[in-house]
């Protein structure tokens, strides 16, 4: 079964959303994401400085079964990537949560009241 | 059996040769009279070797070969049936082998009747009005049509429609084409039946839109009920349909997809019309499109007119979007299979697919799981063993068919499912393949439950054992140069 972590919010394209301080947050993958599908081959992640916008892709996960779009659950500029990705991808299957893919300035923190908490989240990631 | 893995380049031996060349059937030329300047200064880097080295290497190299003359292929969506000799014979005729497309049109009046009749045979089966037989593949065919869509719209002043509406369940080339053709992708969600949601739909429509494509039956082999009211819906909204021809091998000759409201549509004839396809093609998309839509079809463009075949260059087409006429003997071989049907066989065709592929689904679903029960049309879709608890995956149930000597069918699509396994019988199966086949994938899910390791550990029997896929994604070794690379390196660790 896979892992759902308290004090994280979640989307329903199964980012998670970690709040750092302030408006800072770090943005990944969900462990379900992770183990739906299945060896993360390549992260294909946007620049520092990008705008990334709510509901939009903003990158996107490839594993040896498929690619995957994924999608910003908050809008505001990246202000950090994680760069250990780029050569190791399978960082994520081993702890989607330790292995953030964005650090993001967020424009407007109340977004975050639109994404799911851990009870939500784990109802739609059985 | 020992495996044999040698390049042909690796046998060479100096001064060793073996070669006949065919007499030129063109004369009036010597190589020397070409200018200095285009001869070669070097010897050929080619192999030195007898002709028994070529013959034992190549037969050697075909053993580890499988295609569908060495067993069953049941790779959903690919429609991998029989390819009948007959379709070789003919496009090997030297009359259609030794012509060139830059030849007057006077003297190929041959290849162009051929062409100018399989568009109307196209345009009958399929119930649009006219044809380019010159996209080279279907994904090709895709942008074709898609960039008739969007020159449809510019050329009535509407640059809004910049919006593609696919379906959840439609094959990754339909997104990834619209994106191609500088357009937007649109994706809307599949109802529980594995269907268009009409609710979804409608709230994608807009102004903005510039058309639909949709695949039917879809990618879960599910006839959409609903389609004449999504056709109205899209036309409504001022979009255009596109039918990707994928799956036209299920519905031929009972129904049409011009009868459906579709505007373009492109067909696959490396699949419906049983042209060999697999390891690349060649294939062959044509696309065919309505009455009004005749005008933008690419050039160059084949009409006929008393009695005679012309080639000309429309102004009014979207371009060219080929060399020349597109794979001019992958049609050869779909136009002498349509006829050596006929209209009866033809239409008998889709319903002894379709019969396989039901068979195999009502066989199979007490010990594989069945998302979307009901009839299926030319293909089925389970997700996974039944028995979910052994921890083997769709991955390993695949891995495993091959030590039975199966090819293994789709596996991963449609992303519907986690563990999609998509079967495709086609028509040209026997009842005892398919009997075999069924006792294999059950005899697969009985070993999943008692010898979890065997299936997990599969293939055992095939030239080449279980694949690091991680390592093959990120460590990619694609020449001969880059293997001897790697095999140093690892030697001197």
């Amino acid at each position: 079964m896979s892992t759902v972590l308290a004090g994280l919010k979640y989307s329903e394209s199964h980012e998670w959303v970690k709040i750092i301080e302030g408006n800072i947050v770090l943005v990944g993958i969900t462990d379900f994401a992770q183990s739906q599908l299945g060896a993360i081959v390549f992260v294909d992640m946007p620049d520092v400085g990008a705008k990334i916008v709510a509901e939009d892709e903003f990158g996107a996960v490839e594993s040896v079964k498929a690619a995957s779009d994924l999608i910003s659950p908050v809008t505001g500029t990246v202000i950090a990537v994680n760069e250990d990705l780029v050569g190791e991808p399978e960082l994520i299957n081993e702890d989607a949560y330790g292995a953030w893919i964005l650090k993001v300035a967020v424009d407007d923190m109340s977004e975050l009241d639109n994404l799911l908490d851990k009870a939500g989240y784990e109802k739609i990631s059985k | 059996m020992v495996t044999y893995d040698k390049l042909i380049f690796e046998l060479s031996a100096p001064g060793r040769r073996a070669y006949s060349l065919p007499k030129p059937f063109v004369k009036g030329y010597a190589m020397t009279e070409l200018p200095a300047a285009l001869r070669r200064k070097t010897d050929l880097l080619l192999p030195e070797v007898s002709e028994l080295d070529v013959t034992r290497h190549y037969s050697n190299i075909s053993r580890k070969n499988f295609g569908i003359e060495t067993g069953f292929y049941p790779l959903g969506s690919c429609t991998m049936k029989y390819n009948p000799k007959l379709g070789e014979e003919i496009a090997a005729l030297p009359g259609f082998a030794n012509i060139h497309p830059l030849q007057p049109a006077g003297s190929v009046q041959g290849a162009l009747m051929v062409y100018d009749e399989l568009q109307k045979l196209l345009a009958e089966i399929s119930g649009l009005a006219c044809f380019s037989l010159n996209p080279y593949a279907g994904a090709h065919g895709e942008l074709v049509g898609l960039m008739i869509m969007k020159a449809y719209h510019e050329r009535r002043g509407d640059w809004r429609r910049t919006k593609v509406i696919v379906p959840d369940s439609a094959h990754g080339t339909n997104p990834a084409s619209a994106t191609v053709a500088g357009m937007q992708a649109v994706e809307i969600r599949s109802n529980p039946d594995g269907r268009v949601d009409l609710a979804a739909l409608k709230a994608a429509l807009g102004d903005d839109i510039a058309g639909m494509m949709l695949t039917n039956p879809n990618t879960l082999g599910m006839f959409e009920n609903d389609i004449c009211e999504i056709t109205r819906l899209v036309h409504e909204a001022g979009g255009l349909m596109y039918y990707d021809g994928a799956n036209l091998n299920a519905i031929l000759g009972k129904a049409r997809p011009g009868d459906m409201g579709f505007d373009i549509i492109h067909i696959n004839l490396h699949k419906t019309f049983a042209t060999p396809h697999g390891g690349g093609g060649p294939g062959s998309g044509p696309v065919g499109v309505t009455r009004e839509l005749c005008e933008f079809l690419p050039n160059p463009q084949v009409k006929a007119s008393d009695g005679h075949y012309y080639v000309f260059e429309s102004a009014e087409a979207i371009g060219r979007i080929s060399a020349f006429y597109g794979n001019f003997r992958v049609w050869l071989k779909a136009y002498v299979y349509i006829l050596s049907l006929g209209r009866e066989n033809l239409k008998a065709l889709g319903g002894l697919a379709t019969l396989n592929a039901n068979y195999v689904k009502e066989s199979l679903k007490d010990d594989y799981e069945l998302p979307i029960a009901g009839v299926c049309m030319h293909e089925c879709v389970f997700d996974g063993l039944k028995d979910k608890s052994t921890g083997v995956r769709t991955l390993d149930v695949a891995k495993r068919l091959l030590d039975y000597g199966f090819h293994a069918p789709t596996i991963y699509f449609p992303l519907l499912f986690p563990q999609s396994i998509m079967i495709e019988p086609t028509e040209t199966e026997s009842k005892q393949t398919l009997d075999a086949f069924i006792a294999t994938m059950i005899k697969i899910a009985r070993e999943a439950a008692e010898t979890p390791e065997l299936v997990k550990t599969a293939p055992h029997t095939t030239p080449i054992s279980r694949i690091d896929e991680v390592m093959a994604a990120k460590k990619m070794i694609l020449s001969y140069k880059d293997y001897l690379e790697d095999r140093d390196k690892q030697g001197e660790n």
